[in-house]
């Protein structure tokens, strides 16, 4: 596997986090070690195993349908930088 | 069948449609938090930690809501898959407040199924269904409440949605407006989603292609979040025109994303993104698989109601109704309710001509819904009764009805506070029939002379003169006695 800087500064874009131009290429050959890594993997032959969805013997619980939350919109915007009549404020986004 | 290709300049285009649809599962809480569901509440006021997407909190599934798209799979004739999975769906939004909505990919809910569409011919189609699965809507997002501000209420978040995704079985306008219609009906009569469109909880997205008969699919171009049956037709039609427009004239169609404008009644490019999007579904690793059991799809499949194609058939062949009488009435579940209600134990074309023609005509004009109208299934199921018995004749039963609809009251307390009862007393009718006769003495000599037609001229004049009440056997009798001399 080999990452290139723009496959690299996609991804970043794609997570919204910001790398300068300069740290492109180092980041780049981290990421390329740890695929080279995990592609270890890819030695072991997994025909026929279905994929492992959780390491012990679970299934999916589910709850009744009770609302048993909510109302209390001061506790929900607590961490919001900025609020307003109960609404979170952002940035203007208009597609 | 009539054609359904458009014409362009250069010959004859078919249009391919298909459409996702956005249904609101009809539940107390949310898909993966105990938060209510209500529409039109405060801001932020029906908000887990979990819609908010608050760190190492952890969605818990809703079991109401998988049985509402198990419920509505077995109202498509679909195929339940006994194993989904939850993956996540990765985008930056501001009412999306995770960074990603946990929806259903490769291994959905349900999967293909089939749903019949009414047209307005009379004739109908199969229209194939190719999945539904189980996903969380967003927040919402108000841009005009401030010049350099969103603001965002996260009430709608994490509120379960089905997507019910339809194969490109649809070739015009009215049969995509068909689909999405018999699509709500279904959906109401199976009570997992109320349909209400102007409250958003159904939206369609639209996709929508042209190509010369016979020729592979063209380029689609999908146009977001249609909502209404209406807008989904006009925004149909305008947009297979403006594709065969383009291609006619030496243009190529560009897979894009549109909206449609309803108040120009245009569909317009949603300017595209800097770079497409790339959801990067994975498994959502905080939900195991989803696994079914035979026992707990079998409940669900009892618990099925009469869905509206099989009541319609019944309606025609058991109760002789016309298929037309029979559509009419069953397009809406309330409706089909009320007509049962009133039918049962009843003449049931009687029933079906009064409910489809004098209560809707009332209905529509008062601009009620059936439930908040002053006269009920058992009241109009009382008016018939006095038919059936002769107690009132039709005609007189359309006053009645009308007096019922202003007053709310009892058909039997309106014609014994008006003293509508008809007249049968041969008596009274004869005493009523003597003045008319001897009042048209000239009229009853050309009667007699031959002048037959004359005959419902007296019937009018004695109705007048008994205010309509009557028998009319029993008047049509006693007159025709009476003017042979007798």
């Amino acid at each position: 596997m080999s990452l290139d800087k723009a496959t690299v500064a996609r991804i970043a874009r794609l997570a919204r986090i910001e790398v300068p131009e300069e740290a492109l290429a180092p980041m780049a050959r981290e990421l390329d070690t740890i695929l080279t890594f995990v592609e270890q993997l890819g030695q072991v032959n997994t025909d026929g195993v279905a994929p492992m969805t959780s390491v012990t013997p679970m299934r999916l619980r589910m709850r009744e349908d009770r609302v048993s939350d909510g109302g209390d919109a001061a506790r929900v915007l607590s961490n919001a930088p900025e609020a307003q009549d109960g609404f979170f404020v952002v940035p203007k986004v208009v597609e | 069948m009539t054609s359904n290709l458009m014409r362009g300049e250069t010959g004859e285009w078919e249009v391919v449609i298909g459409m996702e649809v956005h249904a609101q599962v009809t539940s107390r809480s949310k898909l993966f938090s105990g938060a209510a569901t209500d529409f039109g509440a405060e801001p932020n006021s029906q908000v887990s930690l979990v819609d908010a997407a608050f760190p190492g909190m952890l969605p818990v599934i809703n079991r109401e809501c998988v049985r509402q798209a198990v419920k509505t799979g077995l109202g498509l004739k679909a195929q339940i898959n006994r194993r989904s999975v939850f993956d996540r769906k990765n985008y930056f939004y501001a009412d999306l407040p995770a960074g990603y909505q946990i929806s259903q990919y490769l291994q959905p809910i349900v999967g293909h199924g089939k749903l019949t569409i009414d047209l307005p011919d009379g004739s109908s189609r199969e229209i194939g269904i190719t999945r539904l699965h189980l996903e969380q809507d967003a927040g919402k997002s108000l841009h005009d409440q401030h010049p350099s501000a969103t603001f965002v209420d996260l009430n709608r978040a994490g509120v379960a949605l089905m997507e019910i995704v339809s194969e490109p079985d649809m070739r015009s306008a009215e049969e995509a407006a068909a689909y999405l219609s018999k699509l709500r009906t279904i959906l109401r009569y199976l009570g997992t989603c109320d349909g209400n469109m102007e409250e958003g909880s159904m939206r369609a997205d639209v996709n929508v292609s042209v190509r010369r008969p016979g020729e592979k699919l063209g380029t689609r171009c999908e146009i977001k979040n249609v909502n209404s049956v209406r807008f989904v037709r006009q925004a149909i039609e305008y947009e297979a025109r403006r594709q065969i427009d383009l291609i006619e004239g030496g243009g190529k169609v560009e897979q894009e994303t549109r909206l449609f404008d309803t108040g120009r009644g245009v569909t317009r490019s949603m300017r595209s993104k800097e770079e497409a999007h790339d959801y990067r579904y994975f498994p959502d690793p905080d939900l195991l698989p989803l696994e079914l059991s035979e026992n707990f799809i079998e409940e669900i499949r009892r618990e099925l109601p009469e869905l509206p194609d099989e009541k319609k058939s019944r309606l025609v062949n058991e109760l002789g109704l016309s298929a037309y009488d029979a559509g009419v009435l069953v397009a809406d579940k309330e409706s089909a309710d009320f007509y049962e209600v009133v039918a049962r134990g009843r003449d049931a074309k009687l029933a079906a001509n009064w409910v489809t023609g004098d209560f809707f005509g009332a209905l529509n004009r008062s601009g009620k819904g059936i439930a908040e109208f002053p006269v009920t299934a058992a009241k109009l199921g009382g008016l018939l009764d006095l038919i059936a018995n002769g107690t009132v004749s039709n005609r007189l039963a359309k006053d009645i009805f009308e007096i019922m609809v202003e007053t709310g009251k009892e058909a039997a307390a309106v014609v014994e506070e008006k003293g509508l009862k008809q007249v049968t007393d041969t008596g009274a009718i004869s005493a009523a029939i003597d003045q008319v006769l001897a009042a048209n003495a000239d009229k009853v000599n050309e009667y007699r002379s031959g002048k037959d037609k004359l005959f419902g001229f007296f019937v009018g004049q004695v109705m007048r003169a008994m205010g309509g009440k009557a028998n009319p056997a029993a008047l049509n009798e006693l007159l025709k006695k009476m003017l042979a001399g007798n």
